[in-house]
């Protein structure tokens, strides 16, 4: 496999080989959640809330448990009671308590012998509901008159007199914002509101799960986080976390709707009280949107201040999010973090709220929060250099981040790339693309923190000489590819002498899940930590063979050898042959880590897209698409190119079409994915890609982290792109053919 | 409900299995023949991610009843490799890295072949026409494209 140009330096890093899954996913043998069948086991339904608020009066399930063949139903009553926190909001989000608060709330579970046996039963449990006021849209919460969600959730940062759903209130910033406005020749202010998106992977969430009357159990999960599903389902269940077993299946997308529980604790308390049985769980796709997932909605102000020339003075935002029903579910002080993370800003000030509102918890979507703070300011960025006679480009390239700026968020930013990305996407030919009629181009820059978090991992020696690691980062899209790139590198052996298995809760320490772009970062930096922890006894046993010192064995290209001509005369011995012997001369050899990782690195990008407006139906097609980013190092650039591709289109459907609709009622009206429409091969044309590599100083390898900064350009980026092919700015997602057929005949008018 | 008693012949295989009416040809062929490489993504023919053929055509097995299947032939991507020999359009999907997480791919694999059965030289734009009934959340479909593309232009090069 050819080695791309600018990785020269390895003998890997940078190539492009087959995943050592692929084989699996391409033929139909790779197992997902909903692919594990066990002996004796039971098949589960959810009866769920029609309501988007209702008292929950009365739930009989005689009818239900009359059935030959049912052998369980629960209720919130078969859960521990006295949780606090997060704990209980896990446990309310699975299971409602006295009150159903959105629709598709989970209310009871069955199990039955077989699937269709269960969905009988579920129709047969009936449920008695006082339905009660509610309210869905975030700033029909905010408003102190707004139906009241929850009592009492609102945390400490809440001042007294707040209107009631309001839950948490941020800010901070820094500089003299009066005087940076002041020193501003133009000063303009917004405000924006997106609405709220599902991750949309295509695997619903499923489990088979198996709990006994000892508290000892197991569970096949598709999940991007074994022990964050053990965790978390041991505190609702109330049993020992090391009493239950996670082993991840092959995970269908998780996109940071999979880092939390939703149905697991149901299937565990029925296989409970089913005596033990094993119950499998898999969830419809209108489950999956009404009560899975989503991400917050936001309402958002943004003001800013800029000189003639292009340079920011100061910069204010303020955003109102809500996370459905529930304390700390919105990214709102991320979104806050985010906002301004681009540029160099002498004074800013971030203030925002959460709210609650009946609808499902929010959960983490791909760089949460960031996507809908940039699409607010960099909205406004656009339309004040429009003003200006600026070009956007340049603008951002003025007031780009560097290494030693002072981030918008607080810390100092060490080596980034920000810089070399707009120099980078000023050099591509897709900016030279002459535009027509109805067509315009949009720029926006897209900013992620990237995450380390607590890490474990294995490496063990076989005895021909290959390699296994036990990871605990589930693959999501190709990880298993980059470990096994780095480990070989580390190594100095073959690509394909190295087997990552992704491995269950038992067999490491604890592990955050595969989220904030971690698993490349983390995993990879403790991998390679691994094997050299195992060149180190490799060499040891060198040693000990050739009657030398430790020190005078160095390990080069898969083999120890003598570290010069002093520490005496000996062939190399190559891993296989101390694999081969290792029985003798010591036992087992292995390596293995376990860190809090530190040393991230955040990754900036910069989106260019040219569309074109239909001006009769409102409908925009996307002409061409150009993602920028910087990987810090790109250890299997075809993964790489995947995720700045993938994150790219999920920004685009975000821009352009997805939202969650609701009805008066409080009612999802879009659960299919007929409804809730993600593009779609006809929508797109291919996505270009630029990989900037500014290797990052705290990975071996140079790696930063590319999940999920990819999503948060296209959101500003397409609506800069309408704005300049309708001459209508519109200030709301998504873009949908009504909205911005309606614009262009404001404008019309107007 | 009374079951009914169901022949045919999948990837080539003559089966029997037992159908309750209610059941789609996607659950049979997962829960009673064990051959789960078809996915359900959404269960109303929205996503793609359970395609398979029926006597030729292709067709989303969660919109089709199992007891429909009495003397059909059905192909699934478990028969799409010939033994260990891989179909060009699996190697090719592996070799442009057109999967992330793969839970789509299945659904693809069997109507991007049955796109090349019908037309050996599709444009890009047929390629995503054609697939505009499957989705990925992960790809952005450009390698999922490019990979259609060269399967069919390796398999035009070798007849």
């Amino acid at each position: 496999m050819a080695k791309d140009e600018r990785t020269t330096e390895f003998r890997l890093i940078g190539t492009r080989p087959n995943r050592p899954d692929g084989l699996d996913k391409v033929t139909g043998r790779a197992r997902y959640g909903a692919d594990m069948t066990l002996p004796g086991m039971l098949f589960a339904a959810v009866v769920r809330s029609p309501h988007a608020h209702a008292r929950i009066l009365k739930i009989d399930a005689s009818a239900a448990l009359a059935l030959e063949g049912v052998k369980a139903v629960v209720t919130r009553a078969d859960f521990p009671t006295g949780l606090t926190g997060e704990d209980w909001n896990l446990q309310e989000n699975s299971m409602a308590g006295d009150v159903a608060l959105y629709d598709g709330h989970a209310v009871a579970a069955v199990a039955a012998t077989s699937r269709l046996l269960a969905e009988d039963a579920a129709k047969l449990i009936k449920v008695d509901y006082e339905v009660l006021p509610h309210v869905i849209d975030v700033d029909d919460a905010i408003r102190p008159d707004a139906p009241v969600v929850r009592t009492g959730a609102a945390d400490h940062s809440v001042p007294a007199g707040a209107p009631p759903n309001v839950v948490k209130c941020v800010d901070f910033g820094h500089g003299d914002i009066e005087a940076g406005f002041a020193a501003a020749d133009l000063v303009r202010e917004q405000t924006y509101k997106t609405e709220a998106t599902h991750q949309g992977y295509i695997e619903p969430h499923a489990c088979v799960a198996q709990l006994g009357a000892d508290g000892k159990g197991e569970m096949w999960v598709c999940t991007q986080g074994q022990w964050y599903i053990r965790r978390m389902c041991a505190a609702v269940l109330g049993i020992d976390a090391s009493g239950l077993r996670v082993t991840p299946s092959e995970i269908g997308g998780g996109f940071g709707g999979k880092t939390i529980i939703f149905m697991e604790p149901l299937a565990l308390a029925l296989s409970r009280k089913a005596g033990g049985r094993p119950v499998k769980l898999v969830m419809s796709r209108s489950d999956v949107l009404r009560a899975t997932g989503p991400t917050a909605s936001a309402s958002m102000d943004v003001k800013l201040g800029m000189t003639k020339d292009g340079k920011l003075t100061a910069a204010k935002v303020n955003f109102r999010m809500q996370g459905g029903a529930f304390l700390g579910a919105s990214p709102v002080g991320e979104a806050l973090s985010c906002a301004l993370a681009c540029y160099d800003i002498p004074a800013v000030q971030h203030d925002g709220v959460e709210v609650l509102a009946n609808r499902p918890k929010a959960a983490a979507y791909r760089a949460p929060g960031s996507p809908m703070a940039a699409f607010a300011v960099e909205s406004l960025l656009d339309e004040m250099c429009h003003e200006l006679g600026l070009d956007p480009l340049d603008v951002r390239l003025k007031n780009a981040v560097h290494e030693g700026v002072k981030a918008s968020y607080g810390p100092t930013y060490a080596k980034i790339g920000l810089v070399e990305v707009l120099e980078a996407t000023k050099a591509h030919p897709n900016l030279l693309a002459k535009l027509g009629p109805n067509q315009g181009r949009g720029i926006a820059s897209g900013f992620w923190f990237n995450h380390g978090g607590e890490t474990s991992v294995s490496l063990a020696i076989g005895e021909d000489g290959t390699v296994t690691v036990s990871a605990g980062t589930p693959d999501i899209g190709g990880s298993r590819a980059s470990l096994a790139l780095m480990v070989a590198e580390t190594l100095g052996i073959e690509y394909e002498a190295v087997r990552v298995n992704i491995v269950e809760t038992g067999a490491l320490g604890v592990n955050e899940p595969s989220h904030g772009s971690r698993a490349t970062f983390a995993t990879g930096k403790a991998a390679v930590e691994a094997a050299r922890q195992a060149i180190g006894e490799m060499c040891r046993r060198a040693a000990k063979e050739w009657g030398i010192e430790e020190e005078a064995v160095v390990w080069k290209d898969g083999a120890a050898m003598p570290a010069g001509p002093n520490a005496g005369k000996f062939p190399p011995m190559t891993i296989a042959e101390i694999g081969a012997k290792m029985g003798g001369t010591g036992g087992p050899i292995s390596g293995h880590h376990e860190t809090n990782a530190e040393g991230v690195g955040a990754s900036f990008g910069a989106h260019v897209v040219d569309v074109e407006v239909d001006p009769e139906t409102g409908r925009t097609t996307i002409l061409r698409y150009l993602v920028v980013q910087d990987a810090g190092r790109a250890i299997h650039p075809a993964y790489v190119e995947g995720q700045y591709q993938g994150g790219a289109v999920q920004g685009i459907g975000w821009a352009l079409n997805e939202e969650y609709v609701y009805g008066a009622n409080g009612r999802l009206q879009n659960a299919v994915f007929l409804d809730y429409r993600i593009p779609v091969a006809s929508d797109l044309p291919m996505i270009d890609t630029v990989i900037v590599e500014v290797p990052n100083p705290g990975h071996p390898y140079g790696v930063r982290g590319v999940g999920e900064t990819g999503i948060t350009p296209p959101l500003p980026a397409i609506a800069n792109a309408v704005a300049m092919a309708t001459g209508a700015r519109i200030r709301s997602l998504p873009l949908s053919p009504p909205k911005v057929l309606a614009a262009i005949k404001a404008k019309g008018r107007g | 409900m009374s079951k009914i008693h169901v022949s045919a012949v999948v990837n080539g295989d003559p089966v029997d299995f037992l159908a309750d009416p209610r059941e789609s040809l996607l659950d049979c062929l997962r829960d009673q023949l064990g051959l789960t490489g078809s996915k359900e993504g959404c269960g109303t023919g929205d996503c793609g991610a359970c395609s398979v053929t029926v006597d030729g055509v292709l067709v989303c097995s969660c919109l089709v009843l199992g007891v429909e299947a009495e003397g059909k032939a059905i192909g699934t991507v478990e028969g799409i490799s010939q033994g260990s020999t891989l179909h060009p359009l699996q190697r090719k999907f592996i070799e442009h890295a057109a999967l992330q997480c793969g839970f789509c791919t299945p659904g693809i694999l069997v109507a991007a072949k049955a796109l090349l059965d019908q037309n050996a030289s599709p444009t890009e734009t047929e390629v995503r026409y054609w697939l505009a009934g499957n989705l990925c959340r992960c790809t952005g479909y450009d390698k999922i494209v490019r990979a259609v593309m060269d399967a069919a232009s390796e398999m035009r090069e070798a007849v």
